[in-house]
C-alpha cells in the first residue's frame, strides 16, 4: 500500500474575520528554514491592505466599547485554542524556523502564556495609566485611557509565533483593531493563528493578518490616513524610515523598530500597550 | 391684584403645575456661576466711573434698621441721615428708604415727609415667617397702613423646601393684595435655599405670585447677600420680562459693607440685566454701614486724601 | 449710561531694552549672522524691541552649551534640581504683575487674562513639576527612570511663557536641558524668562533660548544633537516636523491644532452654558488651539441659545490689551489677522450667516470683533478649518448620536464641550468624543496636574500631570 496523499492547506489572508486570497491573485513560494518547499502564500497587494483597514476601521467601534472584561476573556479563549493547536504550531515552527521539537515547544508554551499574561491586563491597564488630577479648583478631573484606533503592525520577521502573538495581543487588549503585516520569510505559522483567531469568539476584523512583501505593503499602511499608528518592529532600517515619513502626513503614533535585538521570550513590560493609548481627561465642576 | 399675573394662572393652577414650571427652568451650574460672579468683580472701576457709581450707590440704598432694640429715636436720626447722608455737603444724593419694622413705620413717615426718602418696612412675621397667613395679611396692613410705600415680606422657606410651592404661591399673592399701591419686595432668604437651583425658582416664584422686586435675604441668616446669588436673581429678572413682559427689581441684603462690594453689585447689574436695572426704582442694596463708607470713598475722590471715620455721622 | 473709564495697568512696571540678543549658556550673547527682527505691539503696531534672529551656527552653540550643562545637570541630585525650580516659581511670583504686563504688550492679550490666567498657571506649572524633581522613581516609569538629554522646543504665540513653562518645566525636572524657541511674534518673556534663570542662579546652558522665525525652529529640531524635539503649534508644522525628525530616533511629542465641538443640550444650565461658550471662543481672541470654535447646539433650544449668546456678545469689551476691563484684546498679528478674514470672507462666501455686536474697532492695531456665523453646515471651511481667531461657527444636532457623530467628523481631536445636568449623559459623550480633554459644564480650564494633548492629527504625547514626565524620560 502507498502512503496515503495529504491533502495540503491553501493559505490565504485574514480580513475582516473571512479568509480571501489576495485580491490580486498573487502568490508567493515559502520555504522552510532547509529551503523546501512548504506552500504558496498569498501575495497580499495594496488593495488587499486598503481592505483589512477598512474592516479594521470597521470592526473598532464594537471591540473598543466591548467591555475590559471581555476582551480580556476573549484573549484567553484565544490562549486556549492555541493551547489546543500546540502539536500543528510545534510542527509548523520546525518547518518555519528549523527550531528542533523541544525549542519549538517552548516557544508556543510561551506564545501561549504571553496571550494569558496580556489578557489579564484588559481591565489593568486603565488603572496604571490613568489618573484622577487633583486641580487647584472646584472640579472633578480624570484621566483615563482610550484606544488609539486602527493600528498597522509590521510583526517581526524572527518569531513567526512568539513575535507575531507578542506583537498583536498589546495591540487589541486596549481595544484596538490591528491589520498585520505577518513575516515575510515565515508566515504559515500566522495564517495558523488566524484560524485560531477566528475560532475564538474574537469579532471580525479585530485582527486583520497579510502576507506579502512588508516592503510593499507597509508604505501603503503608513500613508492610509484611516490608520491611527504604526508598529514598526518587523521593518528594517530604510523601511522604517520610509514609513515613518509617510506616517507624519496624519500624524500617526510610530512605534520604532527596536535598535537592538528583542528577546521575545523576556518579559515584554507595557510599553507595547501604551504606544497605542490615548488619554482622555475630563473635567467636570464640583458644586450643589 | 395685577394683571400681569394673567400669563401664569395656569402655572399656578396647583402645586404640581408650579413644580413643573419651576424644575422646567434651566438648571443653574453652582461653579459656573460663582466663576461668573468672580469675573465681574475684577471689572476696575476708577475716576468718573468711580464717582458716578458712588452717588448711584447712595441713590439706591435701603438704610436699614431692624433691631430689637430700635427706637423711636433711632429712627428719627436714621431718618436724618437718610435725607441728608453727609450735613457738610449737600451734594450728596438722598438714600432711596429707610427700612423699619412695622411699629416705627409712622415715625420713619413722619421724619421723611416731603423729602421723596421712602419709607420700607419689613412684614410677614420677619424674619422667619412663621405664622399664620392671617397674621401676615394683618402685619402687611399694619405697615401699609401706617404709610409705608414700600413691604419687604419673607417667604415661608419650610414650605417652599418641602416642595409646597402652592402655599408659598398663595401667601405672597394674599400680601401682594394687602399691600395696595406699595411695593411689595419678596425676601427669599437665600441663605436658607441652599442651592442656586432654588434660588431661580425661587425668584420666578415669587415674581408670577406678583413680587415688584425680590431680595435675598433678611440680613438676619448668614450667608447674606452674595454677589452669584445676585447674578442668578439678576438673570431671573431678565428672563421674566423677556417672558412675561413685567420689569421686576432685585435687594441684595445683608453683608453689603464696603464701596468695592457696592459697585460690584452695580458691574453685575449692568452687565447682566443690563443698564436699564441701574436706576433706584429698580436696584436697591438693603445696608446700613455701607452708607458711610460711600461717603467716605466720596470724600477721598473729592479731596484726594484718604477719609477717617470720625468725620461721618454714625446714626 | 455707566460707562467704565479707562483703567489701565501701567506699563512703566516693564523695563523693555532697545535690543536683545540671545540668552546661551548663561550668558547674552550676539547673534553670529546679521539677523535681526522686530516685534511689534499688536495693540498699536509700536516696535518694542530688536531681537536676534538665531542661524543655524547660533542654534549650534546654544545645543552645544545645552550638551555640556547636561552633564551637570542630569547628575545633579533630583532634589537640588528640584530646589532651583521652586526658585523660579518663586521668582516668577515675585515678578507676575510685570511679566503680565509684558505678555500682554508683545502678546495682544487682555491684561485681565495674562494677570489671572496666564501668570498664575506659569507659576504652578514650575511648581508642580519642581516637585517632581526628586520623585521621578515613584512615577511608574521603572525604577530609575533616566533623561532624554537636550530637548529642543518650540513655542507658539498664543500663550508665550506659559507654553514655555509646560515645555521647560518638566523637561528640567526631568534632568533634561533645553533650547527653546519662542515664537517671532511675542520673544520678549522668554527672553525676561532667561533673565530670572539668572536670578535663580541655574547653572549656563541648563536652558538657552534663541529667538527667531521658522528657520531657526527648523535648525533646531534638525540638530543631530538634539535627542527630545517638542513642539506646539499648527498641524501643518507639526507635520513638517515630523517628517524631518522621521529616522532620527528623536523622541517626539507635539500639540497641534483643533476645531473643538462644544456641545449644548437642551437640558443644559443655559446661562453657564453662555459663559461656557464665549470663554470657550473668545478667550485670548481664539487664539486657542483647544478653542470650542463650533458650536453644536441642540435644535430645540438653538434659537433661546443664540438670542442669550448674542446678549451676552454685545457686553464684551474690545479694546486696549492693558485695560484692566478688556474682555478681548488685539489679534496677534497681521499675518494671523489676514488669516481670519479670509476665512471669515469664505464662511460668508460659502452661506453663512454673520454676525457680530456693535463694537468700535481702534485705529491702530489688528482687530477684529467677536463674531459669530449661524447657517453653517460640515463642509463649510468654517467648520473644518482651525480659525484660530474670535470666530464661531454655529450648527445644530437633534440627538446625542448626531452630536457625537458631528463633533468626531475632524482630522482633529484636541479637545470637545459638553453642557448637560444630565449625568449619564454627559458621561456618554465624554466617553464617545475622540478628544484628549473633555471639558463638562466648563471649557477652557487648565492645570498643571492635569494631561492636556490630543488625538489624531491634533498631535501626540500630553503635557501636564504625571503623564507629562514620559515626554521626558527615556521610556
Amino acid at each position: 500500500m502507498s502512503e496515503r496523499l495529504a491533502v495540503r492547506k491553501t493559505y490565504k489572508l485574514f480580513i475582516g474575520g473571512a479568509f480571501p486570497r489576495s485580491e490580486s491573485g498573487r502568490s508567493y513560494v515559502v520555504n522552510s528554514s532547509k529551503g523546501e518547499f512548504l506552500a504558496n502564500a498569498s501575495k497580499a497587494s495594496r488593495k488587499d491592505a486598503r481592505d483589512a483597514v477598512t474592516a479594521a476601521r470597521k470592526a473598532f467601534p464594537g471591540w473598543s466599547a466591548a467591555t475590559a472584561y471581555n476582551r480580556g476573556q476573549i484573549l484567553y479563549r484565544v490562549a486556549e485554542m492555541l493551547e489546543g493547536r500546540r502539536a500543528q504550531f510545534v510542527a509548523e515552527l520546525v518547518d518555519a524556523d528549523g527550531v528542533g521539537v523541544r525549542k519549538a515547544g517552548e516557544l508556543v508554551d510561551a506564545a501561549v502564556d504571553r496571550l494569558v499574561w496580556y489578557a489579564g491586563w484588559s481591565d489593568k491597564i486603565g488603572a496604571i495609566r490613568g489618573s484622577a488630577n487633583p486641580v487647584a479648583g472646584p472640579y472633578f478631573n480624570l484621566s483615563s485611557t482610550e484606544p488609539t484606533g486602527v493600528v498597522a503592525v509590521v510583526a517581526p520577521g524572527e518569531g513567526p509565533l512568539l513575535g507575531l502573538i507578542s506583537v498583536i495581543a498589546p495591540v487589541i487588549v486596549t481595544g484596538n483593531t490591528c491589520v498585520v503585516v505577518a513575516s515575510e520569510r515565515a508566515p504559515l505559522p500566522s495564517v495558523t493563528l488566524a484560524e485560531v483567531l477566528a475560532t475564538s469568539d474574537l469579532p471580525g476584523g479585530v485582527v486583520n493578518i497579510l502576507t506579502g512583501s512588508a516592503a510593499e505593503i507597509a508604505p501603503w499602511l503608513a500613508g492610509h490616513m484611516d490608520v491611527n499608528a504604526i508598529d514598526l518592529t518587523g521593518a528594517g532600517a530604510e523601511l522604517a524610515v520610509t514609513c515613518e515619513e509617510l506616517a507624519a502626513e496624519n500624524l500617526k503614533r510610530v512605534l520604532r523598530p527596536p535598535t537592538a535585538k528583542i528577546d521575545w521570550l523576556a518579559d515584554p513590560g507595557t510599553d507595547r500597550m501604551t504606544a497605542f493609548l490615548e488619554t482622555k481627561t475630563v473635567w467636570h465642576p464640583i458644586g450643589t | 391684584m395685577s394683571t400681569t399675573t394673567t400669563p401664569f394662572a395656569e402655572v399656578a393652577a396647583s402645586t404640581s403645575t408650579l413644580r413643573a414650571f419651576l424644575h422646567g427652568l434651566p438648571g443653574v451650574d453652582r461653579v459656573g456661576a460663582d466663576a461668573r460672579a468672580a469675573m465681574l468683580g475684577t471689572r476696575s472701576i476708577k475716576t468718573t466711573a468711580k464717582r458716578q457709581a458712588i452717588d448711584l450707590a447712595i441713590r439706591m440704598v435701603d438704610l436699614t434698621t431692624l433691631e430689637g432694640a430700635d427706637t423711636v429715636g433711632k429712627v428719627r436720626a436714621m431718618c436724618a441721615k437718610a435725607i441728608h447722608p453727609d450735613p457738610t455737603d449737600p451734594s450728596v444724593p438722598a438714600v432711596a428708604a429707610v427700612c423699619v419694622y412695622p411699629d416705627l413705620v409712622a415715625t420713619a413717615v413722619q421724619a421723611l415727609k416731603g423729602s421723596g426718602v421712602k419709607v420700607a418696612s419689613v412684614a410677614t412675621a420677619f424674619p422667619s415667617g412663621r405664622s399664620s397667613l392671617e397674621v401676615k395679611v394683618a402685619d402687611t396692613e399694619l405697615a401699609v397702613a401706617a404709610g409705608a410705600s414700600e413691604i419687604d415680606m419673607v417667604i415661608d422657606r419650610g414650605a417652599f423646601l418641602s416642595g409646597d410651592y402652592l402655599t408659598v404661591y398663595e401667601q405672597i399673592a394674599a400680601v401682594k393684595g394687602a399691600c395696595g399701591s406699595a411695593h411689595l419686595k419678596v425676601i427669599l432668604e437665600t441663605g436658607e435655599l441652599a442651592t442656586y437651583d432654588n434660588v431661580r425658582r425661587a425668584s420666578w416664584l415669587a415674581m408670577i405670585a406678583g413680587a415688584d422686586f425680590i431680595k435675598t435675604s433678611t440680613g438676619k441668616v448668614s450667608p447674606a447677600a452674595t454677589l452669584p446669588v445676585t447674578l442668578v436673581m439678576l438673570e431671573a429678572v431678565r428672563d421674566f420680562l423677556r417672558t412675561a413682559g413685567r420689569k421686576v427689581g432685585v435687594k441684595p441684603a445683608g453683608g453689603i459693607r464696603t464701596t468695592k462690594d457696592a459697585i460690584k453689585y452695580l458691574v453685575l447689574v449692568n452687565e447682566t440685566a443690563g443698564p436699564d436695572w441701574l436706576d433706584p426704582d429698580w436696584f436697591r442694596l438693603g445696608a446700613s454701614s455701607l452708607l458711610n463708607d460711600l461717603l467716605m470713598q466720596r470724600q477721598k475722590m473729592a479731596s484726594g486724601r484718604y477719609a477717617g471715620p470720625d468725620y461721618f455721622t454714625l446714626d | 449710561m455707566f460707562e467704565y473709564a479707562p483703567a489701565p495697568e501701567s506699563r512703566d512696571i516693564v523695563d523693555i531694552r532697545p535690543s536683545y540678543g540671545l540668552f546661551i549658556n548663561g550668558e547674552w550673547v550676539d547673534p553670529l549672522g546679521e539677523g535681526r527682527d522686530k516685534t511689534v505691539n499688536p495693540a498699536s503696531e509700536e516696535v518694542l524691541a530688536e531681537v536676534a534672529v538665531a542661524g543655524e551656527a547660533d542654534v549650534d552653540r546654544a545645543v552645544q552649551a545645552a550638551r555640556k550643562a547636561f552633564a551637570v545637570w542630569s547628575a545633579m541630585p533630583g532634589s537640588e534640581r528640584a530646589k532651583y525650580i521652586f526658585r523660579i516659581a518663586r521668582i516668577i511670583q515675585e515678578r507676575a504683575r510685570e511679566l503680565a504686563v509684558l505678555e500682554s504688550l508683545d502678546n495682544g492679550k487682555p491684561i485681565r487674562e495674562s494677570r489671572d490666567v496666564d501668570l498664575p498657571l506659569v507659576a504652578a506649572h514650575f511648581f508642580y513639576y519642581a516637585g517632581w524633581a526628586d520623585k521621578l522613581s515613584y512615577a511608574g516609569f521603572g525604577p530609575s527612570p533616566q533623561p532624554l538629554g537636550v530637548a529642543g522646543q518650540v513655542i507658539p504665540w498664543n500663550f508665550p511663557l506659559l507654553m514655555l513653562a509646560w515645555k521647560i518645566a518638566p523637561a528640567l525636572a526631568c534632568g533634561n536641558t533645553v533650547v527653546l524657541k519662542p515664537a517671532e511674534t511675542t520673544p520678549l518673556t522668554a527672553l525676561a524668562f532667561a533673565e530670572i534663570c539668572r536670578q535663580a542662579d541655574l547653572p549656563p546652558g541648563v536652558v538657552n533660548i534663541v529667538t527667531g522665525a521658522g528657520e531657526t525652529g527648523a535648525a533646531l529640531v534638525a540638530h543631530p544633537d538634539v535627542d527630545k524635539v517638542a513642539f506646539t503649534g499648527s498641524t501643518e508644522v507639526g507635520r513638517l516636523i515630523a517628517r524631518s525628525v522621521a529616522g532620527s530616533r528623536k523622541k517626539l511629542t507635539l500639540e497641534l491644532g483643533g476645531k473643538a465641538a462644544n456641545i449644548v443640550f437642551e437640558d443644559a444650565a443655559l446661562d453657564q452654558a453662555v459663559e461656557g461658550i464665549v470663554n470657550g471662543i473668545f478667550f485670548n481672541q481664539g487664539h486657542v488651539c483647544c478653542a470650542g470654535s463650533r458650536l453644536l447646539v441642540q435644535e430645540s433650544v438653538a434659537e433661546e441659545l443664540l438670542d442669550a449668546l448674542k446678549r451676552r456678545l454685545s457686553t464684551l469689551r474690545l479694546g486696549d490689551p492693558l485695560d484692566k476691563n478688556t474682555d478681548i484684546g488685539a489679534i496677534n498679528s497681521a499675518a494671523q489677522l489676514a488669516k481670519i478674514r479670509e476665512l471669515s470672507e469664505a464662511g460668508e462666501a460659502e452661506g453663512a450667516e454673520r454676525w457680530s455686536p456693535a463694537c468700535p474697532i481702534p485705529d491702530k492695531g489688528f482687530w477684529f470683533p467677536p463674531t459669530i456665523f449661524t447657517g453653517v453646515a460640515q463642509s463649510h471651511r468654517i467648520a473644518r478649518e482651525e480659525i484660530f481667531g474670535p470666530v464661531l461657527s454655529v450648527l445644530t444636532f437633534r440627538t446625542p448620536a448626531e452630536a457625537v457623530e458631528k463633533a468626531n467628523n475632524t482630522p482633529y481631536g484636541l479637545s470637545a464641550g459638553v453642557w448637560t445636568e444630565k449625568g449619564s449623559l454627559m458621561l456618554w459623550m465624554a466617553s464617545r468624543l475622540r478628544a484628549g480633554v473633555v471639558w463638562s459644564n466648563t471649557f477652557n480650564k487648565f492645570d498643571p496636574t492635569s494631561p492636556f494633548g490630543g488625538y489624531k492629527e491634533s498631535g501626540y504625547g500630553r503635557e501636564g500631570g504625571r503623564h507629562g514626565l514620559e515626554a521626558y524620560l527615556a521610556v
